[in-house]
């Protein structure tokens, strides 16, 4: 545990100093609710199209955050740095996990006020617990597979264009659960009750994926 | 298992490839704990290769590797920690400070942060400690990653080229924790024929990954070292 408080820290405080991934992410999000104003020519959006676009916004500002996460650690020695020590490498994805799921959630923070003042007719302050929820586990199973595929395409010369190839469609199950998750709280006539399905799917996709990237993780840093 | 009475490093016909090009090619060697085995020369001889194969960074592709009694890369577990390397690449993050770094590092390996400071006051590192590392010049850095690569007081070196960088003063405040009189069993890469054979017990030569020599370094002579640079 200390191992990996002491890598999600050195992220953070990457990070911090850097500022190369979170006000990307976050302006990224803010600029496309703009265009998707403008684009569909509508001052408000609800329901499944409202969810839509929520999700596809924040699944794109993902992206960027997923194609930053290992940069560091490739460019500045930062793998043999962690290789050379006497930790288990499992330490390395929890870690990077942890740091894009609050990377994730730093940008929603900003995000989803933004979605909620340019575009959203419903106010979703009713559903506000469940949103939390959805948006959290669907945040998980982004960080899993984004880091994932992160440490794949990282190895590869052409890592800014491996990344989205090998992420979008692994996602694109995490999209849909969410988007039909949150597709009843965002409802012209009143948030409705979420249909249970679509958050266990998000939960067991997220395990799923969690196990495999346990599985494989220490064969993606043998050199 | 590991055996404490064996060679610290030993390698039998030990082969690395890069792809299709052979980058270490059969080498044999044995190094008794606590001497010094310098490593001779040119560019691309495959010197840097072999001391990553020996940190456990890359595998052996055939042979036999034996590093602290342990067989790599089957029981690297058991070594890492008890390794210090020192690369050309300091592995310190451009934007945290040295003593962030060393914090995170000690951290890693377990390390009380009281060595740090200790470390950094050997060092003379302590008045821009905390400067983030892309503000300082090359020997601070070779300073500060000197002290990442013993911060874990390990037993086996691995040092390439590890003066490159810093001038006499430098070169001096460093001796201490990474020469000869600090006691580690050491691999140091050199391409001063002289400087090279004076802190060696045993001297290897190579040439496009192959072993052209091997022997004590108390008989061989800086003409023959720098034959291998002709």
């Amino acid at each position: 545990m200390s191992t990996i408080a002491a890598l999600v820290r050195k992220d953070l405080r990457l990070e911090l100093r850097t500022r190369e991934s979170v006000p990307a992410m976050a302006l990224f999000s803010v600029t496309t609710f703009v265009v998707f104003h403008f684009g569909l020519d509508r001052s408000s959006v609800a329901g499944d199209l409202a969810s839509g676009v929520l999700w596809v916004t924040l699944l794109f500002a993902a992206m960027l955050g997923i194609n930053r996460l290992f940069v560091a650690e490739r460019e500045q020695g930062g793998f043999d740095g962690f290789l050379l020590a006497p930790v288990d490498r499992t330490a390395l994805l929890i870690s990077k996990a942890l740091a894009l799921f609050a990377f994730l959630v730093a940008v929603e923070l900003v995000a989803v006020p933004a979605f909620v003042v340019l575009l959203l007719g419903p106010s979703p302050s009713g559903a506000l617990p469940e949103l939390l929820g959805i948006l959290l586990l669907a945040d998980a199973g982004i960080a899993i597979i984004g880091t994932l595929a992160s440490a794949l395409a990282v190895q590869t010369a052409a890592r800014d264009l491996i990344a989205p190839l090998l992420a979008l469609p692994l996602l694109i199950p995490v999209v849909i659960a969410a988007a039909r998750a949150t597709t009843p709280l965002l409802l012209e006539s009143g948030a409705e009750s979420v249909a249970l399905r679509w958050p266990v799917t998000l939960g067991l996709y997220d395990m799923v994926f969690a196990l495999l990237a346990y599985a494989v993780f220490d064969f993606l840093l043998e050199d | 298992m590991t055996d404490p009475s064996a060679p610290a490093v030993e390698l039998e016909d030990a082969c690395r490839d890069y792809g299709e090009r052979p980058a270490l090619r059969d080498v044999s060697l044995s190094l008794e704990t606590g001497r010094t085995l310098v490593v001779f020369g040119p560019n691309g001889a495959g010197k840097t290769t072999l001391l990553r194969v020996l940190a456990t960074l890359l595998r052996p592709h055939a042979g036999t590797v034996r590093v602290l009694g342990s067989v790599l890369p089957r029981e690297g577990w058991a070594v890492r920690g008890r390794i210090g390397f020192l690369g050309h690449e300091p592995l310190l993050y451009r934007d945290l400070s040295g003593r962030e770094n060393l914090r995170y590092h000690a951290q890693l390996h377990k390390v009380d942060e009281g060595r740090v400071e200790a470390l950094l006051d050997r060092v003379q590192m302590k008045a821009r400690a905390d400067d983030p590392v892309r503000t300082l010049s090359r020997g601070m850095v070779q300073r500060l990653a000197v002290c990442r690569a013993v911060l874990h007081d390990p037993e086996l070196l691995l040092l390439d080229e590890p003066l490159g960088n810093l001038d006499p003063a430098a070169a001096g405040l460093v001796e201490p924790l990474i020469g000869r009189s600090g006691g580690a069993t050491r691999v140091v890469t050199s391409h001063d024929p002289a400087g090279g054979l004076e802190q060696a017990d045993l001297a290897l030569g190579l040439r496009d990954g192959h072993v052209v020599l091997l022997e004590p370094a108390s008989g061989v002579g800086s003409a023959e070292v720098g034959a291998l640079y002709a």
